[in-house]
């Protein structure tokens, strides 16, 4: 809005302040050398020379002295700064000219709390975030998105049945705790029915006890097979029996399938909230392999990303399911994983369980239900796809605008073979404390039991803290030191000092919304070395 | 005789659940000091002439710089198109009630946009001395039924530096004129008593264009972008914005809730729509096109300007929409804000949900019925009927042709 600061504008601005009533003096136009003018610029250039000298604005000094009149004190608190000294200066406007007898109001511009000049920039003692007011900040910000979800959100919600089939493994906590948190952020009610493989354990107990959600934790006296195949197999008798305990306990709500390793992004509760019987929803399918990046990289040399496959329902240009999407399995044929602790690709199924949502009234014994749903006391267990429960495909409603928003991940990701796992409490012998574990993606050598050699629960405890870190073959950081000591404090470039005014760039931190990569594995290095320091 | 009863009590049932429903749950009325006129339709109240000036006095200005019709200074060339063709106009000036001279007084604009003021005060001068010497309106009354659309930072006192502006005041051939414009101060030279403040111009159709959908969660607290220090003109901060912007960045730069910095983000304005309050500071002038913004865009303003007169402030009652702060109080910012009740919180936001809110700020072409065109013309109506004292006798002279500084007595 301004122009760069005139000279003349300058000085009119100095005379402004030493004058408490005068006329008004156009001292804008034309350049004509007053004596008061001459004596200004002289007194101008002394308080240049004398700033020179002294290494503050000396000038500031004398207005503070002389300055009489002041209307408007304002307090500050300041850092140690000189420059920051409050310079008040009160400008007192001259009367409008033409003297209407109207009733014009007089202006007495001395009313004005309000004037023009240098001010104090105030800066409290800590500016600094309380958490007392951050809390309560975030409370008004779920108030007004509950508020916002009554307006325009679902009318109506219905609760959420979620059926998790999982077992007790090395990566059990890992992927549970994924989805344990996905669900406790659903706005919705929420049932959570957990199904475990070789019967309940304190493990898996303790872990979904933190969610606070309503849990029916049952066991299935199974144990889970080493083999994908067999794991699968077992998987969907486990949901079938997470189905009947929807209908012997006569919950009413929409059943949805999440496996423990999947990924859900919070839409698609929302979404499945509009399913009348039974419905599908696409699935992104991330069949992870440790090898995929040498084999992906020797074969499509010039494509840029190989596509996600998607499993799910495809539709017809007026939006009617029309067919399926699912996994093209070809590509994989022979190089598959068979074991589950195989490093080759693990494979979903044609159809994926964890895309289908259903009515949980379709299960109940009576009611009224369509009769396209078979009755699943009749089934026992040798189901292909979740398809195989109605006896009519084409009744499943096509969700996430027809199957064209993927709003969950598939993924499996088990640990190696040869990672000891600590036993269960009733296995558990007094184990001594070297064990090394050695998981898939990281290499960290630390010790987890404690001394009396009994284990109460398998919780991932570095005790005591590590000694000797050797840092990983490949991090997606290209400027990582290539030694990652972890007694001293890290030496990052991002964590610039903070100088108070003449820079206006920010200090980094973690952006709600940034979509570049650059400032994530910033903000990523920075939490690393935060860990690594707080272990000390 | 039951059945009647019943019928009767049928029909009462029906009758209050339709008034209930009626009531949006989403939107409240807005009624301000002057009564519930928002929605106020100025035709047939009132009856505007617009003087035929020489194109020199607004086409040819627009011709030489295009630009002018889309910064933030455009509604004095959007209100004369209104003009010309609203059902308010009339060709007949003995009939009128107001009068208005179209001139662009904000259009001389440096290479990089900025308007300059220094040719308008004998812009204006000269266009005032053609009406009154061609037409007799302007010397019955000496301008007081004539009205002026001056959008500038200080309005009619034609200079962007404050204290230049003071110095200037209101040009005083236009002391006894109705003044249309964006500033608004309390106790300041710039605006006279009878003046009508109007919202800055912000293109509707962007704004549009740029909506989100509603039921996206509202997860940003407080939402600035915009300069802090102003390094060109004030390197050491104090003077801008009298200190109150540095302020806001010295104290909550590090505070997770305020997201604020000085970039320019190609999604500001869905940022805006994503946040529960937005800071609208004062810069050099009081006002600015982000209180336009945050209430199209339906995010709480806070407004950091002492003594600032908002747009429409008899048909609009900003104190209840808004959340303003003193100066002095910057610091205890985050404490002011969390502490208001979510209710008061909730409260706001329906206010600002309703539709007719929205459109008194906006000048939309072609004009929509409630916009801030016709919010311009329900004020004008309100200051009728014109008391007879303004009616000078024949020969009597009020205003001082020749006051002002000695540059602005030279032709144009």
């Amino acid at each position: 809005m301004k122009l760069s600061a005139l000279q003349q504008s300058y000085l009119g601005r100095r005379s402004n302040s030493f004058r408490s009533s005068g006329p008004l003096d156009s001292s804008s136009d034309g350049a004509f050398k007053s004596p008061a003018a001459v004596f200004w610029l002289v007194l101008h250039g002394l308080s240049c020379l004398i700033s020179l000298l002294l290494g503050f604005r000396f000038s500031r000094l004398v207005f503070l002295l002389l300055s009489t009149s002041s209307t408007y004190t304002s307090p500050f608190h300041s850092p140690t700064e000189l420059a920051k000294t409050l310079d008040i200066r009160s400008v007192i406007p001259a009367d409008p000219v033409g003297n209407v007898p109207l009733p014009f109001p007089n202006k007495t511009a001395t009313n004005s709390r309000v004037v023009v000049g240098r001010h104090g920039i105030r800066i409290r003692p800590w500016p600094h975030p309380n958490p007392v007011e951050v809390m309560k900040a975030h409370r008004i910000i779920e108030r007004v998105q509950t508020e916002q979800r009554l307006q325009f959100g679902v009318k109506d919600p219905r609760k959420i049945i979620v059926v998790t089939p999982t077992y007790v493994r090395t990566f059990q906590s890992l992927h549970l705790t994924g989805v344990m948190h996905s669900l406790m952020l659903v706005p919705y009610d929420l049932v959570w029915i957990v199904v475990e493989a070789g019967g309940v354990s304190n493990e898996t107990a303790s872990l979904i006890a933190k969610s606070g959600l309503r849990t029916i934790h049952v066991g299935f006296n199974q144990r889970m097979s080493n083999s994908w195949d067999g794991r699968h197999k077992l998987e969907t008798k486990m949901r079938l029996r997470g189905l009947r305990i929807v209908r012997e306990k006569k919950l009413d709500g929409i059943v949805i399938f999440a496996d423990d390793s999947n990924m859900h992004s919070m839409e698609l509760f929302d979404e499945i909230q509009n399913v009348k019987w039974f419905g599908a929803v696409s699935v992104g399918i991330l069949a992870s392999s440790a090898n995929i990046d040498e084999t992906v990289v020797e074969k499509r040399g010039e494509e840029e990303n190989p596509r996600m496959p998607v499993q799910g329902p495809a539709c017809n240009v007026s939006n009617m399911l029309a067919g399926w999407h699912t996994f093209n399995t070809l590509p994989f044929a022979g190089k598959s994983a068979v074991y589950i602790d195989d490093r080759a690709t693990v494979l979903p199924r044609k159809l994926e369980w964890s895309g289908f949502v259903l009515n949980s009234r379709l299960l109940w014994k009576d009611g009224d239900k369509p009769e396209w749903m078979k009755d699943i006391d009749t089934l026992d267990g040798d189901i292909e796809s979740p398809l195989d429960l109605v006896k009519d495909p084409s009744v499943v409603e096509p969700l996430g605008s027809c199957g064209r928003r993927v709003l969950l991940w598939w993924l499996r990701v088990e640990a190696r073979a040869d990672s000891k796992f600590p036993p269960r409490l009733r296995n558990s012998n007094n184990r001594s404390l070297t064990e090394s574990m050695r998981l898939d993606c990281e290499r960290i050598l630390f010790f987890d039991f404690d001394n009396s050699g009994s284990v109460s629960l398998a919780r991932w405890i570095i005790d005591p803290p590590l000694e000797i870190t050797v840092p990983s073959k490949r991090t997606p950081w290209p400027d990582t030191p290539p030694e990652l000591p972890s007694h001293e404090k890290p030496v990052i470039g991002i964590q610039e000092p903070i100088i108070k005014h003449t820079t206006k760039t920010r200090t980094s931190r973690s952006k709600r919304r940034s979509k570049r990569k650059h400032d994530e594995t910033r903000t990523d290095r920075r939490t690393t070395g935060f860990d690594k320091t707080l272990q000390n | 005789m039951r059945k009647w009863f019943w019928g009767f009590l049928f029909i009462a049932f029906g009758f209050v659940c339709s008034i209930a429903a009626e009531r949006n749950p989403r939107t409240e009325r807005i009624s301000g000091s002057a009564g519930d006129v928002l929605e106020d339709d100025p035709v047939g109240r009132l009856k505007v002439y617009v003087y035929e000036l020489p194109s020199k006095y607004n086409k040819k200005i627009l011709q030489k710089d295009p630009r002018c019709l889309s910064h933030m200074f455009a509604a004095e060339i959007y209100m004369h198109r209104f003009l010309l063709s609203s059902p308010v106009r009339t060709l007949n000036p003995e009939e009128a009630d107001w009068f208005y001279t179209p001139i662009y007084a904000t259009c001389d604009l440096t290479p990089t946009g900025l308007p300059l003021p220094f040719k308008s005060p004998r812009m204006v001068r000269s266009a005032i001395q053609l009406i009154s010497s061609s037409w007799p309106y302007w010397n019955r009354t000496e301008g007081a039924d004539h009205f002026f659309v001056v959008p500038h930072d200080f309005g009619a006192c034609f200079h962007y530096q404050e204290e230049k502006a003071i110095e200037r005041g209101i040009l005083p051939i236009l002391q006894r004129a109705t003044l249309v414009q964006t500033f608004g101060q309390r106790n300041h030279v710039c605006l006279n008593e009878g003046s009508i403040t109007i919202p800055p111009y912000a293109p509707p159709q962007k704004m549009q264009a740029r909506q989100i959908p509603l039921d996206t969660p509202r997860s940003i607290f407080v939402y600035f972008r915009g300069l802090f220090y102003d390094v060109n003109n004030d390197p050491e901060g104090g003077y801008y914005a009298r200190g109150a912007r540095a302020a806001v960045w010295e104290n909550f730069k590090n505070n997770p809730l305020f997201d604020i910095s000085t970039e320019h983000p190609t999604t500001y304005y869905e940022d805006m729509q994503r946040a529960i309050f937005c800071l609208c500071p004062l810069g050099w002038a009081p006002w600015s096109p982000r209180l336009v913004e945050a209430v199209v865009f339906g995010c709480i303003p806070i407004i950091i300007a002492d003594d600032i007169v908002l747009p429409f402030a008899d048909a609009i009652p900003w104190e209840e929409i808004g959340v303003f702060v003193a100066e002095e109080d910057v610091p205890k910012l985050d404490t002011i804000l969390t502490s208001i009740p979510p209710e008061v919180i909730l409260r706001k936001q329906r206010l600002l949900a309703n539709p007719s809110m929205k459109r008194a700020m906006l000048f939309p072409q072609p004009a929509l019925p409630g916009d801030a065109f016709h919010q311009i013309l329900n004020g004008l109506a309100r200051k009728l009927p014109h008391q007879k004292i303004i009616h000078l006798k024949p020969g009597e002279k009020i205003l001082n042709w020749t006051a002002g500084p000695v540059g602005d007595l030279k032709p144009w």
